[in-house]
């Protein structure tokens, strides 16, 4: 038997835990730097196949700008953090003070570093506010920036799991500003841990899977 | 009579993600948002029969799992895909590939294996259509860029939308 149909609805509620603690750290690193008051939603639990994976930033062809790593150790796993192309363009336009429309201007340096710097430190924050909550050192790799179709990009995140699944477990996590409407989002946050992470996750939480 | 352009009349069959399909004249056959994974189209010209499948990883042994997906991964997907359009009525010796995909989405300087599975897929599928002896008319494979692409049942053309690189036609 898969480790998915193991998998009940008070497993997700304690997975949702521990995104509400790496995104709120994540959130607080957001504000910090945008020095705006940033607010996360209750993150989502989901498991989803990979056609339901694929739209989970929007349409399969939305343009969005994502930055990937990887998670190795014990609990390895995918990550992304994702922004809207207008979410982007904003955020790039704050740090860099550059008006930019990201599919034109996919090669402009200052923009890009921008976004990959800012990837960089919600991923750090993210993960090492779960690392510590779980009690399990997770070594990310160095994240990699695109800006592409989301499905395209998803893809990534995808492989490890379709290797004994056809479906995958992602945790997800919408950030957005304190002050604005509420279907503005600035930015999502996506923790894929790796089929083989589950059991080491749930043993730290002291849940039997 | 305004006569509405080929494509906006013609019934689009999509395609998912480790899934794949038969449409046949003047149906258009199409998969959205390709990043490491690969389209393959498999076409009979004669019976204007094509077969599109959204092949994920390149080979059924590296599955964890008896109770696997057939159609997801090239050496299943592909065998499915020639018996369903010889079934149709498609010879084997007709059929002619073209395919698009296979990029890597995001740079890795490490070895992980599994970041370079665009390439992976594409190789595989290369291997496995030369085995059928079927010929590849047209790729359009690696580079760091998502792709849709949409199959022309009737003029064998196959439409690849990126977003930097705007349509092209293989």
């Amino acid at each position: 038997m898969g480790i998915h149909e193991k998998i009940e609805a008070f497993h997700l509620d304690v997975l949702k835990e521990a995104g509400n603690i790496g995104a709120g750290n994540a959130a607080t690193a957001l504000s910090q730097l945008l020095n705006k008051k940033i607010d996360i939603e209750v993150p989502s639990v989901r498991l989803v196949d990979f056609e339901e994976a694929k739209n989970l930033a929007g349409r399969e062809e939305t343009v969005v700008a994502a930055t990937f790593l990887r998670i190795t150790g014990e609990a390895p796993g995918s990550m992304f953090i994702i922004f809207q192309q207008e979410e982007a363009e904003e955020l790039a336009h704050t740090l860099t003070g550059k008006t930019v429309t990201i599919t034109k201007d996919a090669t402009d340096e200052m923009t890009i570093s921008a976004l990959q710097e800012l990837g960089n430190i919600l991923a750090g924050s993210y993960l090492s506010a779960i690392s510590q909550f779980l009690a399990i050192p997770m070594q990310p790799s160095v994240p990699s920036l695109a800006v592409d179709m989301a499905g395209a990009l998803l893809d990534t995140g995808l492989v490890q799991a379709s290797l004994a699944n056809d479906h995958v477990i992602v945790i997800d996590t919408v950030m957005k500003e304190a002050d604005k409407n509420e279907n503005v989002s600035t930015g999502q946050l996506f923790l894929l841990p790796d089929p083989e992470a589950f059991k080491r996750i749930f043993q730290a939480l002291g849940v039997e899977l | 009579m305004t006569r509405l352009p080929l494509h906006d009349a013609n019934h689009i069959v999509k395609v998912g993600m480790a899934d794949w399909k038969i449409a046949v004249a003047p149906d258009l056959i199409r998969t959205s948002g390709l990043g490491s994974c690969v389209g393959v189209v498999l076409y009979d010209s004669m019976k204007k029969i094509a077969a599109l499948a959204h092949i994920m990883l390149p080979d059924s042994s590296l599955a964890r799992n008896k109770a696997m997906n057939r159609a997801k991964f090239a050496d299943t997907a592909l065998e499915d895909v020639i018996v369903a359009l010889q079934k149709k009525g498609s010879d084997k010796r007709r059929l002619q590939a073209k395919m698009a995909g296979g990029a890597q989405m995001f740079s890795f300087s490490s070895g992980n294996d599994l970041m370079r599975i665009g390439p992976r897929n594409r190789e595989a599928i290369v291997k496995i259509l030369s085995s059928y002896h079927i010929p590849i008319l047209a790729e359009d494979t690696g580079g760091n860029k998502g792709r849709t692409i949409t199959f022309h049942t009737e003029t064998g053309e196959l439409h690849i939308r990126t977003i930097h690189e705007g349509e092209t036609i293989i």
